[in-house]
């Protein structure tokens, strides 16, 4: 069905992204993230039913910079993937269609979900 | 001398005519998960600590541990529909592509079921 290694000219690299593109592939980066996330938390659980010791052990394994920096992404990831999606069920409904409509509640989703992180992290 | 009829091979063409349950499936997981995973999230936030006896007494509350159970259960709904996608957009050639989702799925129930495991664990246990 595909033909393979044919040449197609450049786009994603040339033409200007709409705000509304970017928010729709990060709504499938972000949900892709949180699968991932899906399987840490369980591994999480797995270890708490495992007993004390092999809990701390799962905790110290994120007790460092690299650890932060998965459970902030993740965090962010739930906050966007969760606005986008409410914007995603407006559509379904066939509210906010329109062009404009669609830029403005993007920009909402991504000030929310920033705020929302910001908030969840440091207050 | 071919056996099958003409109409056999074409038979099966066009259109899917399948997909609603899959377009509600996610509508009405995403509903579920709004609920639950901001739940979940406040939870944790408010809890008193994430070390281990805190945590163990705060799933042992029925409302929790089964609120959680009803989290895992829809999540690993919701990210086996969403993976699904995925999957069908970038995986090329149909042995493959079936092949992956099929491992979704199977990967999907089985860490569900070893999440809902683990915290029933947790709250039927005694031990500390």
């Amino acid at each position: 069905m595909t033909n393979q290694s044919r040449p197609i000219s450049p786009h994603l690299t040339v033409y200007r992204w709409p705000i509304t593109m970017t928010l729709s592939i990060l709504h499938r980066a972000t949900g892709a993230a949180l699968s991932l996330g899906f399987v840490a938390m369980a591994l999480w659980l797995i270890s708490a039913a495992s007993g004390s010791a092999a809990y701390a052990d799962f905790t110290d394994l994120l007790d460092n910079l690299f650890g932060k920096v998965l459970l902030i992404g993740w965090s962010f990831s739930f906050f966007f993937h969760l606005a986008n999606g409410v914007r995603h069920l407006f559509w379904d409904v066939g509210l906010g269609l329109e062009k404009s409509q669609a830029n403005t509640s993007a920009w909402f989703v991504l000030v929310l979900t920033f705020g929302l992180t910001a908030a969840y992290w440091l207050i | 001398m071919n056996l099958r009829s003409p109409l056999s091979h074409v038979l099966g063409s066009g259109s899917a005519k399948d997909g609603t349950e899959h377009f509600w499936g996610q509508r009405l997981s995403a509903l579920a998960l709004l609920v639950l995973g901001l739940w979940f999230v406040i939870a944790l936030w408010r809890i008193e600590s994430l070390q281990y006896l805190d945590l163990i007494h705060w799933l042992r509350l029925p409302f929790n541990s089964v609120s959680l159970i009803f989290l895992c259960l829809t999540l690993a709904y919701h990210s086996k529909l969403g993976i699904q996608v995925i999957v069908e957009d970038y995986v090329g050639g149909a042995f493959i592509k079936v092949t992956a989702i099929i491992l979704s799925n199977f990967a999907h129930l089985f860490v569900a079921l070893a999440a809902v495991f683990s915290i029933l664990k947790i709250a039927f246990g005694a031990q500390e």
